[in-house]
């Protein structure tokens, strides 16, 4: 009770659209800085993949194994899901749950196809024999991008929570933040997949 | 309450530029996937190329997607923790890459 009251003077004295605005801000700095250090995971990722990418050990290299047309639909589906994903955005700020969701549903299933294609690859890899134990290569390989796929995965996890705490409690004070901080998750995999598809992929049939 | 999306409707965006920003990023996809798999480009046009077009798509994607400006003080706030971040990846990728290529010709 004492804190509710508290809580009100607050809102009362600095007007509730500013409080509740200036700590959605802050969470999302808060969000960012947290993206900012998983990129330097990436990163790391990525520089690894460039030093031993060369290292097959006799094994297939990156010319022999990656399939360009399977990448460039794994590519549209994360695109196509950032861009649903902005859609959901904009609809929660107009204040229509139900679109919201909707989009949020459209931009999991591009999501959860994107998923669907990794594995297939990986499994793929891994029936022929060149798993992440076959080579330098293949581990960093599949590190960089089982990664990503992961982050992706967790990514879904949370939309699919988000989904349904929408349908439970609607937009408030406390979904709304949690929306645009998915949504930056959700738009900084995209960007990282850039990074993978021309670095590892498109880089690695040259 | 919901007058909220006139008063900050700048720094989320809006249709267009989500639209604008598909267009673009589809564009900036299908050009260096279409250079690599149609071929008949040397190698060293190809690396400046699709390094050059990715680098782009990021850009745009960072502005038009997640919003990235200098205008406002949050902007600036995340804007300058991302080119910290950037600076920091740079040594460390660069910095792999430059030191192990040396040790790999030194020891070959």
């Amino acid at each position: 009770m004492a804190t509710d009251t508290m809580t009100n003077q607050h809102v009362a004295a600095h007007g509730g659209h500013e409080e509740h605005h200036d700590t959605t801000g802050l969470k999302m700095y808060g969000f960012w800085i947290y993206l900012m250090s998983d990129l330097i995971i990436f990163g790391s990722l990525f520089a690894t993949y460039a030093v031993i990418h060369n290292g097959t050990a006799g094994g297939p290299t990156s010319k022999d194994l990656f399939e360009l047309d399977f990448v460039l639909v794994e590519t549209f589906l994360l695109l196509f899901s950032s861009f649903t994903y902005g859609m959901a955005v904009l609809a929660m700020h107009k204040e229509r749950v139900k679109q919201v969701m909707g989009w949020l549903i459209v931009t999991f299933l591009f999501g959860a196809g994107f998923v669907g294609m990794e594995i297939y690859e990986f499994h793929h890899l891994i029936e022929e024999g060149f798993g992440p134990d076959r080579s330098g290569f293949l581990s960093s390989f599949f590190a960089l991008v089982g990664t990503h796929g992961l982050h992706v995965s967790f990514g879904l996890l949370w939309m699919a929570i988000m989904i349904i705490q929408l349908g439970l409690k609607g937009i408030t004070d406390k979904t709304k933040p949690r929306v645009l901080c998915l949504s930056l998750f959700w738009h900084f995999l995209d960007i990282v997949w850039i990074c993978v598809f021309t670095f590892v992929y498109l880089m690695g049939v040259l | 309450m919901s007058t909220s999306t006139s008063h900050d409707g700048g720094s989320h965006g809006s249709v267009k530029s989500y639209i604008w920003g598909l267009i673009f990023s589809i564009i900036l996809t299908v050009i260096p996937f279409g250079m690599v798999m149609k071929g008949g480009f040397s190698e060293g046009v190809l690396v400046v190329a699709i390094t050059i077009m990715a680098i782009l798509q990021v850009l745009l994607q960072l502005i038009l997607f997640m919003h990235m400006n200098l205008k406002t003080q949050e902007g600036r706030d995340s804007g300058s923790f991302v080119f910290f971040t950037a600076l920091i990846l740079a040594l460390v990728i660069g910095g792999s890459v430059w030191i192990m290529y040396h040790l790999n010709v030194n020891l070959m």
